[in-house]
């Protein structure tokens, strides 16, 4: 079927395609999942939709009643996604977005209508997720979905994306994403866990602890509640950072099989990559990752056009995750 | 043999602004027993009072996360590199 109703009936059910062109090994096999197909661009549509329904059958939310006002810190993505399904709806958002976000993200969140409220670039989301919480309690009539802690984040992946893995890639061995929230890999983690129980589930993540300032010392620090309350730490089987370099050689690399994605999924591809290269010749794996959104965003960073090491440097400065 | 231990922003004041040190240490648990030999002060931001790694500090021998290795039991080889970093927000895009 190719006629809809609605936009929102565009998100989720996207693509899987087999990239073992770029595997290191033959025996191993890797599929990119491309959320980047989502109608506002990311995997991130899938958890805006499920928190606002979430939110309005729980009555926090009421569709048409005008002046209502939600807030949430995001880097980007969530914001956009948030901005579609409140534009759709009629509630005004706010997104709270680290000042050094990608120009391309900031114009995306105003082209749907939200307000931006900035945070310090050098604080990265622990800076925006603090000014967030603080916005929030001054502002008790504002609803604060909180990502980082919502339940209905983890349930979107549980109850979409995780099946419609299984369903596409029966043989699925390893599933390599993203760690931000950690709701893709709470939710699929966990499906894919009752549902296939010798699934590795490897989470890839940036060094945003090498980037992040404002911490007095390490009690500052930050594991998102959804990571805790979905037992994260037993759920994985391994964490892996990836640099910023090896993320834009590997955005460059995944050209070569035709896609043009962001600089996070180059990221997840390169820890595919280190993934495959644990499996032993004689035995056959299966990788699926999560190409979280398409390379638009990024244009203006360089990434496939300019001096690698030029670009790398302006990656550190950026949140490109 | 020797690896190398990166220390993070966070805890360079404490440790009189030390960025990067060599260890023989063989173990997570060596590595972190000779910084806090060295620099007591630090002891409560790594490690909880059962030995475990702080909640908040995430070890990584060549950027793999060593709480999937073993934790404190994690071995460390001739030429690795050990990162400490603080447990922050993530991208979270």
């Amino acid at each position: 079927m190719a006629r809809f109703e609605s936009v929102l009936q565009l998100i989720g059910n996207t693509p899987v395609i087999d990239i073992s062109a770029l595997s290191p090994k033959p025996n191993v096999k890797i599929l990119a999942k491309l959320e980047g197909r989502n109608p506002a661009g990311s995997v991130k549509d899938r958890i805006a939709y499920s928190l606002i329904e979430a939110a309005e059958r729980d009555g926090i939310l009421i569709p048409g009643k005008p002046g209502q006002i939600l807030i949430e810190p995001s880097s980007g993505n969530t914001g956009i996604a948030l901005a579609m399904v409140c534009r759709l709806r009629g509630y005004h958002l706010k997104v709270v977005l680290p000042s050094n976000v990608s120009p391309e993200r900031r114009q995306l969140l105003l082209a749907w209508g939200a307000e931006i409220i900035d945070s310090p670039g050098s604080e990265g989301s622990n800076g925006a997720v603090r000014l967030a919480q603080k916005l929030s309690a001054e502002n008790s009539d504002w609803v604060f979905l909180y990502q980082y802690a919502n339940p209905a984040n983890p349930m979107a992946h549980y109850t979409t994306t995780g099946p419609e893995i299984l369903r596409d890639v029966p043989e699925i061995t390893h599933f390599v994403a993203g760690l931000g929230t950690s709701g893709t890999l709470m939710g699929v983690g966990k499906f894919l866990k009752e549902q296939k129980p010798g699934t590795q589930i490897w989470a890839i993540e940036p060094p945003s602890g090498e980037m992040v300032d404002g911490l007095r010392n390490l009690d500052d620090g930050y594991i998102p509640p959804i990571f805790i309350d979905a037992g994260g730490e037993a759920l994985l089987d391994r964490k892996v950072i990836v640099r910023p370099k090896e993320s834009i050689e590997w955005t460059r690399r995944m050209t070569e099989v035709g896609l043009f994605v962001g600089i996070s999924s180059g990221a997840i591809m390169s820890g595919a990559v280190k993934c495959a290269n644990t499996i032993p010749d004689d035995q056959e794996a299966t990788i699926v990752t999560i190409a979280c959104d398409d390379g638009w965003k990024y244009l203006s960073t360089g990434a496939w056009s300019d001096d690698i090491d030029e670009v790398v440097e302006r990656a550190k400065k950026i949140i490109y995750f | 043999m020797s690896a190398v231990i990166r220390i993070p922003t966070v805890l360079r004041q404490a440790m009189g602004g030390l960025a990067v040190l060599d260890t023989d240490a063989t173990t997570i648990g060596g590595v972190l027993k000779q910084i806090t030999d060295a620099y007591p002060v630090v002891k409560p931001q790594l490690l909880n009072e059962d030995g475990t790694l702080h909640r908040f500090l995430n070890v990584y021998i060549n950027d793999d996360d060593v709480r999937y290795l073993g934790g404190v039991d994690a071995p460390v080889a001739d030429g690795d590199e050990v990162t400490l970093l603080p447990a922050v927000a993530g991208g979270a895009q």
